[in-house]
Order: C-alpha cells, then structure tokens, then sequence
C-alpha cells in the first residue's frame, strides 16, 4: 500500500496574540478519509489551530496545504473553490440569530447550491431528523437550549455535504446518550460521505471510538499523535495524565 | 527617554495607519460589491423598512418640535427687524437646507445606525460573520451592503419629510400661536425655496446616509471581543457618524453653495 498524499498538511504553524504564543510550530498532516481527534488542556489552542487549518485566522508563519494547494496564500475565486469543500461546526454554533433553525441549515444550500426549494426543505427536514431536531424548524436559535443549538449547528454544517468536516467540541454541554448519538451521526455520515473530518473534543475516552488518529496539542504543538489504542496506551506522562484526568503529574490545573 | 518617545509615537502613528487603511478597504469592498450581483434585494428592502420606515416615527417628533422652535425663534428675532412677514421665509430655508438633512440623519444613526452596529458586532462575536466566510460567502455582501444601499436610498425621503413635518411646525407656531398672516407664511416658502435648495438638501442627505451607515456597519464589522467590544464599537459609530455630519455639512456648504 503506498501513502496516500494528505488532504491538508500543516507546516510549522506559529501564531501569538499580542504577546501571548499560543502555536509554536504546527505539523500536522490529517490523511484523506480520516477522522483525526485533536484533545489538549482548555485554552491550549485548539480552535485556534481549526482556524487556522480553514483559513479564518493567518498564522505569523508557516503553510496550510489544502491538497497541495496553499490556503493563505490563496485569493478570490481559487480561496473560494478551496473554501467550499469545508465545512465547520463552530465551537459556539455561530447560528444565524435573525433566521429560524430551518432557515440556518438551508442557508448555505440557497446561497450556494442551484436545488430549487423542494429539495433544499427535504435536506433540511433530513438532515434536522438525523440529528434528533424533527420539529423545531420554526424555532429561533435564541428559543433552543444549548445542546440543540450545537445540533442545529452540526445539521448545518452537514447539510451542504462538505468533503472536510471541521468539528470545534461536537458534543460539548450534551448529556451523555446525546454525546454517543452525535459520535455516531460523526461516524454514520463520515462512512456515507466520505468525509474527511478534523475533531476537536473533550471527550476523552469516548472520542476514541470514532477517531482513526487522535493528536494531543500541548504547549503550542502536538505531542503525540497516533492510533487512539497507541495513544491511550503512550509512555508520554502528560498523555497519560491527560487521559487519566489525574491531578497529580507534569500538568497543574490552572 | 527620547527615544521611548518616539518608539510610542511611531507605534501610535502605524496603528492610526493600519486602522485608516482598515477603513479604506472596507469601504472600497462594500461600494465595489454593491455594482456587483448578486444583489440581496430583499435584505435591501428590509434594511429600508428598518432604517426608515421605523424611523418615521421619531422623525415626526424631533421635525414638529424643531420647526415650532425654529417658528418662535424666528418671529422674536425678525419683530426686532420689523421683518416677521420674512418667517415662512426663514423657517423653510433653514429646513430643506440644514436642519433637514442633518437632524434626520442624527436621529438614523441614534435610532437605527447604533442598532446595526450592536446587531453586526454581535455577529463578530459570535461567529456568525466566521460562519458566512467558511461557507465561502463574503459577510460583506449580506451585512454590510444592504444597510448601506438602503440607507442612503431613505435617508433624502426622511430629510425631506422632516423639513415638511418642520415646516408646518412653524406653521403651528408662528401662525396660529403667534398671529403671523397663513398667506404670508405660504407666500414666503413659495417664492423663496427653489429647485436648487431642494436638490442641495438631497444631496446632503445623500451623502449623511452613506457615510453613516459605512461607519456602523464598519464600526460593528470590526467590533472587539465581549459585550464591552460591541457596546465601544456602538459608542464611536454614533459619536463618529454625528461628527462626520457636522463636518460633512460645512464641507458640502462650502461645495453646494
Ligand atoms: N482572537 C484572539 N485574540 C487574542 N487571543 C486569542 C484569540 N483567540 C484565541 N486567543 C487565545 O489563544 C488561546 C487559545 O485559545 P483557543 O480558543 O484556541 O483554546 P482552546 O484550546 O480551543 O480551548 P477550549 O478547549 O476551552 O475551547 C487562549 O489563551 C486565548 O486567550
Ligand atoms: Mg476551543
């Protein structure tokens, strides 16, 4: 079997915020097909990392390939074209506050897809029952608790059926029959999709059921990245104390 | 020390630059992207349903009281030159060329400029301008742009309605208050107002509404981090569109007349 070429390759990745370094030399290369974990401390960097894999946020140096093609030098037409085959679920849901639940998924197939409008309500009323929204299409994001507003983002993030899925703590703030079932939905529409997909969680073991390769990101760059089963069973004491949840050890909770 | 000095003053000047620069390629971006399709119609339509026509209300107001205060003012200080027939005179110039323009456009950045920027900034924040981009959309389009066309296109019809509302302010004022003859104050508008005041007080509305709504859309597209971010970014769009006005008006005197 020969190496597949990465879909997105990361290459030394430097960012800081007046003064405060939160990446310090990034490599990451996230292979296509993939669902490529990435955990780490609160505060680590971890959405800065996502978005700087999608180019909403310019690193201070080094590269972000999207299949060969750089994003940050990108413009116009061609930033467009890369663009397009993202798809992100934002840490917060960014819903649209002024459009209802059903009027934020088909956003995206409206402005960007030709479907008329039968087809784009029958995406929306799919894709909202997949992820257990059947029924609130008329609700605005300000009248959903906040484990609906995270599925109300994920059915819209999904709906355009992006090649690669970006996923800020998919489940964070779910109960825990709901973590499972939107595990699942990650893992059932990346095996009909296709879908390349780039996880950040906090869901530590349960991530490790649906992720191919998990990456720890520590002190501004990835300590480890392996096999969940390699990873869990790493020799690494801050992996090892991460896993654990242990306060004792190399990392101090502040 | 001196050297200190000058390292802040440098830093100060760049990022006065960086930020003027910032201004410059907004307002470029949102002109250039008004011309070009496709265009949001019905986020236009809307945003003028919600720049004027909810600002009719407050228009009618501040324009009544303006022109009865301009009606009262003016016949005091006309008696002392024997010249009150000169009062539809004084308060329909006055209107249609200053204070129409420029009040209307006062009360649409208090009433509806101040909201769009919460309203803009508040996406900032909370990603929903970031979402737009991943979707490969620009936010421009679908924030900016409408607020800006629909501004300006509303902003001459609520000036000019203002300086009606005014004038018959006045009306109330210095005619039925006051004891000024109804003839001589219509007489006097009619033989005194001509075309070219008319379309100068349009032109400057024109322009209040394009500047204001460029500085509140700009003001909450770039908002900082937090409510404190959104509600500074609130504060100097209202504080920077009515200095703008001021300015503009004495700049476009200088021009018009
Ligand atoms: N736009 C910004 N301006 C300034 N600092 C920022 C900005 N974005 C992130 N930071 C800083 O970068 C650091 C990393 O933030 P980030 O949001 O990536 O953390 P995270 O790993 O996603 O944490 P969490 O798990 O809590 O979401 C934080 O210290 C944060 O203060
Ligand atoms: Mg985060």
């Amino acid at each position: 079997m020969t190496p597949a070429a990465p879909l997105i390759r990361a290459q030394g990745l430097h960012k800081r915020f007046d003064g405060q370094v939160v990446l310090r030399g990034v490599d990451l290369d996230v292979m296509p097909g993939e669902v490529l974990a990435i955990v780490g401390r609160s505060g680590a960097g971890k959405s800065v990392l996502l978005k700087n894999l999608i180019g909403l946020s310019q690193p201070d140096s080094g590269a972000v390939l999207v299949a060969g093609e750089d994003l940050h030098r990108a413009r116009g037409r061609r930033l467009s074209r890369l663009r397009e085959r993202f798809g992100m679920l934002f840490q917060g849901g960014a819903l649209f506050d002024s459009l209802s639940v059903a009027d934020n998924v088909a956003f995206p197939l409206r402005e960007k897809t030709r479907q008329s409008h039968g087809q784009i309500a029958e995406v929306v009323t799919e894709v909202l029952k997949s992820v257990g929204l059947q029924g609130m299409d008329d609700k605005f994001p300000a009248e959903l608790s906040g484990g609906m507003r995270k599925r109300a983002a994920l059915a819209r993030a999904l709906a355009h059926r992006p090649e690669i899925m970006l996923f800020d703590e998919p489940t964070t703030g779910l109960d825990p029959i709901m973590v499972r079932a939107i595990h699942r939905l990650i893992a059932d529409t990346q095996q009909r999709f296709q879908y390349t997909a780039v996880v950040v969680s906090h869901e530590v073991p349960g991530i490790f059921e649906i992720a191919s390769r998990v990456a720890m990101l520590h002190e501004g760059a990835l300590l480890e990245v392996a096999t969940p089963d390699a990873f869990q069973a790493s020799a690494n004491p801050v992996v090892q104390q991460f896993i654990a949840g242990r306060l004792e050890g190399p990392l101090t909770p502040t | 020390m001196m050297l200190g000095v000058l390292t802040q003053l440098g830093s100060v000047t760049l990022t006065r630059l960086a930020a003027l620069g910032r201004a410059a390629f907004f307002v470029g971006q949102v002109l250039g992207l008004v011309v070009v399709p496709p265009i949001k119609g019905r986020l236009i339509v809307q945003q003028m349903h919600f720049i004027g026509v909810r600002s009719v209300l407050v228009i009618a107001l501040t324009g009544t009281f303006a022109g009865m205060v301009l009606g009262l003012q003016g016949f005091h200080v006309l008696t002392r030159f024997g010249s009150e027939a000169l009062l539809g005179q004084f308060v329909s110039l006055t209107l249609i060329t200053e204070l129409g323009p420029v009040f209307s456009a006062l009360m649409v950045t208090a009433r509806a400029g101040s909201a769009i920027t919460a309203q803009i900034g508040i996406m900032r924040i909370t990603e929903q301008l970031d979402a737009m981009t991943v979707m490969a959309l620009n936010p421009l389009r679908y924030v900016a742009v409408p607020n800006v066309v629909a501004g300006t296109l509303v902003m001459p019809l609520l000036g000019a309605m203002f300086s009606v509302i005014g004038i018959w302010g006045g009306y109330v004022a210095g005619v039925l208050i006051l004891g000024v003859n109804r003839g001589t104050y219509f007489g006097g508008i009619a033989d005194v107002v001509d075309l070219q005041d008319v379309t100068n007080g349009v032109y400057k509305s024109l322009c209040f509404g394009l500047v204001v709504l460029l500085v509140c859309c700009f003001k909450g597209y770039h908002a900082g981090y937090g409510a404190e971010g959104v509600s500074k970014a609130t504060t100097e769009a209202v504080v920077i569109s009515a200095v703008l006005i001021l300015v503009l008006d004495y700049v476009l005197n200088t021009v018009l007349l």
